[in-house]
């Protein structure tokens, strides 16, 4: 569950990129082992990714992602309301893409399972090169379907569907530069909000002067939109080195705004190293309008929630990666081997979500008043540690 | 959305008047360069972006916007 919002995104961004990295030319056949750890306010997230790639005749492609999230969470949430738990999490997924000419059709599926949720995804795209090659156009669909249940109680089940249209653009502007324009429509139906969580409320006083607070289950709308439009753009440096900038603004029907901007800059050293430094930033810059740190009293509102990734903040990220090209006789049965090892660190800073053990007995023996509590910050390390062959 | 759907379609009618494609592909040897693929290594990109998305209620428009530089 820990893990649901970001579920669907994950798997619609396996059919972006198959869809848009295929344009004109098929993706190489490749194999792709990868470990993944997130370590950060109290949630440990590791495990593996297998994609293989596949060519046939030069006209199509087929692929195979298996991955896996294995997840041991204590996070502030966890702490307040519940107890540390774990659980796993394991997705499927299968594409295939076609090359006819200047275009390429691309379908793909993916299956999601763990213990109280299952999700199920198809998806679409069609990509086509123009204007001397310099141009390509984009179009992608995605039809979700998700059952979400809830541990402990075999009376709730519910249901949550999701429809996404993609709309890419890139323009090849200088014989150094190439820049790509993409917006992306989301709409959700359904149970959208996590079964477990819960929003404070007061019971002596208001949110401004409030003796005591006790807790009641979140309520979301059943329906959400969101609208994305990204641009990014990559520069070749005259002494073989890239710069890549990429800015997202966002808006969706709950309210919330946010935007995000990247700097990357690649560097190879010799012919077998390659260096890589990031910068990004993301705003949120509104949250949901039906979020509160602390609800004046008990169902104060239609729609309540205190998901703090509906509030309020800032992500910070600073990343680092490495690749090294092996040329090791005993992998000569490849035509290409490298190993790649990244890492990224992550600060976020929320203005509107309170740190609420701050006022709990069972974390501080100097409990402050609900609402009075400093504002939460967590940091985070991100791990990327994989291989890829090339055959 | 208006100004973005202005911002995509636009080129498409600079593409369809006599406006000559102005980067030939012999030209085309630093958009060919590796580091010039916008995502090197997907399965990597898409796991970073899983790790955005927990983390963040911002959705779509991820990275992965590449091709088009018709360098085969």
């Amino acid at each position: 569950m820990a893990v649901i919002s970001a579920r669907l995104i994950f798997v619609s961004s396996l059919l972006c990129l198959s869809t848009a990295l295929s344009a004109a030319v098929l993706p190489e056949d490749r194999i792709d082992l990868l470990y993944h750890g997130y370590d950060g306010g109290g949630a440990e997230i590791i495990g593996p990714s297998i994609l293989v790639r596949k060519k046939f005749a030069d006209t199509v492609s087929v692929y195979g992602n298996y991955y896996v999230d294995m997840v041991s969470s204590a996070s502030i949430d966890v702490e307040t309301t519940a107890s540390k738990y774990t659980e796993e999490r394991t997705q499927t997924s299968v594409g295939v893409d076609y090359l006819t000419g200047k275009t390429t059709i691309s379908a793909g599926a993916t299956q999601s399972k763990e213990n109280d949720y299952d999700a199920t995804t198809y998806g679409f795209g069609i990509s086509q090169d123009f204007f001397g090659d310099l141009s390509t156009l984009g179009l992608a669909v995605s039809f979700g379907d998700d059952i979400v249940r809830r541990n402990g109680d075999d009376e709730f089940e519910d249901e949550a569907k999701r429809t996404r249209y993609s709309v890419s653009f890139t323009q090849v502007i200088t014989k150094d530069m190439i820049a790509g324009l993409n917006m992306e429509s989301v709409i959700d139906e359904g149970f959208l909000n996590n079964p477990y969580r819960s929003v404070r409320f007061c019971i002596q006083g208001d949110a401004n002067n409030c003796a005591s607070a006790s807790n009641e289950s979140e309520l979301y709308p059943r329906t959400r939109n969101s609208d994305a439009l990204a641009l990014r753009t990559k520069y070749y440096l005259p002494y073989r080195a890239a710069l890549k900038f990429e800015a997202r603004a966002y808006q969706d029907s709950w309210g919330i705004e946010a935007h995000n901007w990247e700097l990357k800059y690649v560097h190879p050293i010799g012919d077998q190293w390659l260096i890589e430094a990031k910068y990004r930033q993301y705003n949120q810059t509104k949250g949901a309008d039906f979020y509160a740190d602390l609800f004046d009293f008990k169902e104060a509102t239609n729609f309540r929630a205190r998901d703090k990734e509906l509030s309020q903040y800032t992500n910070t990220n600073f990343g680092l990666g490495v690749t090294y090209d092996v040329r090791a006789g005993w992998l000569s049965w490849f035509d290409r081997t490298t190993a790649n090892l990244y890492w990224d660190y992550m600060q976020l800073d929320y203005d509107n979500f309170r740190d609420a053990r701050q006022s709990d007995t069972r974390f501080t023996d100097d409990p402050v008043a609900p609402g009075q509590e400093g504002t939460y910050a967590l940091d985070a390390h991100v791990i990327r540690l994989f291989v890829s062959f090339w055959y | 959305m208006k100004l973005a759907l202005l911002l995509i379609v636009a080129p498409l009618f600079v593409a369809c008047s006599s406006i000559e494609p102005w980067v030939k592909p012999y030209e085309r040897q630093h958009l060919a360069d590796p580091i010039m693929v916008m995502d090197r290594d997907p399965v990597a990109t898409q796991y970073l972006n899983h790790v955005y998305e927990a983390r963040e209620a911002a959705r779509g428009a991820e990275g992965g916007s590449g091709g088009g530089c018709g360098c085969n």
